[in-house]
């Protein structure tokens, strides 16, 4: 009988040593369902969803305070990929937040820019290039296409310019063909 | 000949289409005449596209640099004959996007005037600084993949090279153009494996050529006689040309998934590489022309020495004519070659052979069937993959599975396709698979700097504001010493002056 106890006790101790060391050894920072949720969201930093980025959004839906169909950017593809992590139901873009639109880049008009640089404050990736009174330029390789940068040109001179195939990006179709005809037509 | 088959290590699957290699090697090779204006497209080769060197209106001599190359993976542009530069512009090229891209026009002048050849003593330098003029040769792996040849030579010092392959397998239907450049100058071509051999160390050099090709065969013996190069016959079997089979069938050496062949000590190059690489070291003429194989529904199939950028329209009506069956015209082989999008198209480094295609020709693809699994493909496959299954992936866009199932391996040789009995297009569906999976990771890779920039510029923005907060207490706290010492001063001053009253005061006192 104290044997059994003492067999007890000491094992006690031991897992909870063993488990006490690991809790501190492996401790994971933060939380690591925001930052999974964050992966999947396309990083345009648009804030379309509601909330000031995608990091921010990834955290709404991880406390299950946002939807999964709120990223325009994402689409419908996003939204499936959200919900099978999350493991709920997937639902359709959420049409309030704004539809899906083919990848664009901004592009300033560098004859009308006035130099204010308030589309550089605007660009959550630091994107535009310029200085107070001086031309403003968009780096393209590193624009998102968020679009904030649009409203607070006075002058009206940034535009959005669709992303076109070049031999580059250019992909092989999904195949087409041909299936056998059954009966008459 | 046969005696020459000899431990021959044979790979599983491939096929052996009709080969209609012998149209075209009834003729000798000829030399195309220069057109009135060549091409020349800036991306003719695997990686970087090369940098301008020239403007609109400069003269350019035969074997001038144009274009150089941007980085370590890309080549140089030479001008194919003297001439002017008329154009810099964009043009569709032999690329099945059929998508334009950035092309030099070159009017020639006549004259085919060279810039100074140099020879090279290439066995007085040693490979560094061989490989580094390399750079500047322009050539690329004339085998169809175009892949810069100064960077095959490349080795790290970790790695030594035992043999060095010499593809002339040519396994491809149609395509002669290995064939009549070995018939016709075999001793090019065992002079560039000899300089090959040297830059890379090898111990051993090897070429490979298919059973089916006996005059080439002879003309490389008699070429090799007084080399120790070996050349070694391989039984005719598609794709015995693609480079880690031709290993494995040479040395019985399976190279394993995710490593290259250099991993193992051995490096491949096609018989157009090395004889490219003996004219710029030997002759110094960069690279500016390859043999191309004309044939199909034209009069008179034959191969054609051809300057880059040549018009294909030009290749075309030396080969007596467009047939008016032609329906479309297939650069590279019927097994792994693409649909030219039109025919308006430059001659490039890759283009290895035009045939014109007709109905007569190439059967109308016949209706597809549903996949019965019979794995019949897997039977085929050469690289031991399940091509059902990888079907079944990419059909479905389980992007994932696919890769699982190696789709990456998959050396689209098309051996899947032409057995298929339900007549599905498989390595169509395989090429959308990779192409998207690439897509994906380039749009994931994109994402991440994306969230790397506006972390960072977070970060910038909340130290900016601490920064600015640090400075106005600093200022604040400055203020409140002025503030002090202003105090205490005033206070001096105050009892300095009530001092000097009272001592007025004092002594009025004392006088009264």
């Amino acid at each position: 009988m104290i044997t059994a106890l003492l067999v007890m006790i000491l094992l006690a101790i031991l897992l909870g040593l063993v488990l006490g060391y690991s809790a501190i050894k492996f401790k994971v920072d933060g939380d690591p369902m925001v930052a999974r949720i964050d992966a999947i969201l396309p990083q345009t930093q648009c804030g379309q969803c509601g909330y000031p980025g995608c990091k921010p959004y990834a955290t709404a839906i991880a406390k299950g305070e946002a939807d999964i169909n709120q990223c325009p950017p994402g689409g419908d593809a996003g939204a499936k990929a959200l919900a099978e992590l999350m493991g709920v139901e997937f639902k359709p873009l959420n049409e309030e937040h704004g539809i899906q639109k083919p990848k664009s880049v901004a592009l300033i008009d560098e004859s009308t820019c006035i130099g204010c640089t308030l589309c550089i404050q605007a660009c959550p990736v630091d994107a535009i290039l310029g200085a107070a009174k001086q031309m403003h330029t968009i780096i393209s390789s590193e624009c998102t296409g968020c679009e904030l940068c649009l409203p607070p040109c006075p002058v009206d001179c940034i535009t959005m310019e669709p992303i076109l195939e070049s031999s580059e990006t250019w992909k092989w179709k999904y195949p087409i063909y041909n299936i056998e005809k059954i009966g008459k037509v | 000949m046969l005696m020459q088959i000899k431990k021959i290590f044979k790979f599983n699957g491939g096929v052996h289409p009709d080969g209609n290699k012998a149209e075209s090697t009834h003729l000798p090779i000829a030399r195309l005449p220069i057109p009135k204006k060549l091409v020349l497209p800036l991306r003719q080769h695997v990686g970087n596209i090369a940098k301008l060197k020239v403007k609109i209106g400069d003269h350019v001599l035969k074997g001038q640099m144009i274009a150089e190359a941007d980085g370590n993976i890309s080549a140089s542009i030479h001008a194919p004959t003297s001439g002017k530069i008329i154009k810099i512009s964009e043009e569709v090229v032999p690329h099945p996007s059929g998508l334009p891209d950035f092309c030099l026009t070159l009017e020639p002048d006549f004259k085919d005037q060279w810039i100074e050849k140099k020879s090279i003593q290439w066995k007085k330098l040693d490979s560094a600084t061989l490989i580094q003029t390399l750079t500047h040769s322009g050539i690329v792996g004339l085998g169809g993949a175009v892949f810069p040849t100064h960077m095959k030579l490349k080795i790290n010092k970790t790695q030594s090279i035992n043999t060095l392959v010499i593809n002339a397998a040519e396994c491809e239907p149609f395509i002669t153009c290995d064939d009549m450049l070995i018939r016709e100058r075999a001793d090019e071509i065992i002079q560039g494996a000899l300089i090959t051999q040297s830059i890379l160390n090898a111990k051993h050099c090897m070429i490979g050529i298919e059973d089916n090709k006996i005059e080439a065969f002879q003309s490389l013996t008699k070429a090799a006689k007084k080399t120790s190069i070996e050349i070694k016959v391989v039984p005719t079997i598609y794709p015995s040309g693609d480079a880690k089979r031709l290993i494995y069938l040479l040395m019985g050496i399976e190279v394993p998934k995710e490593k290259r062949s250099i991993d193992l000590g051995i490096q491949v190059f096609n018989v157009a590489t090395v004889a490219a690489i003996y004219r710029y070291i030997e002759l110094g003429e960069p690279s500016i022309n390859r043999i191309v194989t004309v044939t199909g529904n034209v009069k008179t199939p034959q191969n054609y020495e051809v300057l880059f950028g040549t018009p294909l329209p030009e290749l075309i009506k030396n080969a007596d004519g467009k047939e008016t069956k032609i329906d479309k015209f297939i650069m590279g082989g019927p097994m792994m070659g693409f649909d030219l999008p039109s025919i308006n198209v430059p001659v490039t480094k890759a283009m290895n052979c035009v045939i014109g295609s007709s109905p007569e020709l190439f059967l109308p693809p016949k209706p597809v069937m549903p996949c019965i699994r019979c794995a019949r493909c897997a039977d085929a496959c050469p690289v031991y993959l399940q091509p059902q299954e990888l079907y079944w992936f990419s059909k479905s866009s389980q992007l994932e599975k696919a890769i699982d199932y190696n789709l990456f391996d998959c050396i689209e040789c098309g051996c899947c396709t032409y057995v298929c009995p339900s007549n599905i297009p498989l390595v169509q569906f395989y090429r959308y698979a990779k192409s998207e999976i690439i897509a994906e990771e380039k749009a994931k890779e994109a994402a991440n700097t994306a969230r790397e920039r506006n972390e960072f510029r977070l970060s910038r923005i909340e130290r900016e504001k601490k920064e600015r907060a640090e400075r106005n207490a600093q200022k604040a706290l400055g203020a409140q010493e002025k503030q002090a010492t202003d105090e205490k001063k005033l206070a001096i001053s105050d009892a300095i002056k009530r001092v000097k009253k009272n001592q007025q005061e004092n002594i009025k006192n004392k006088n009264e």
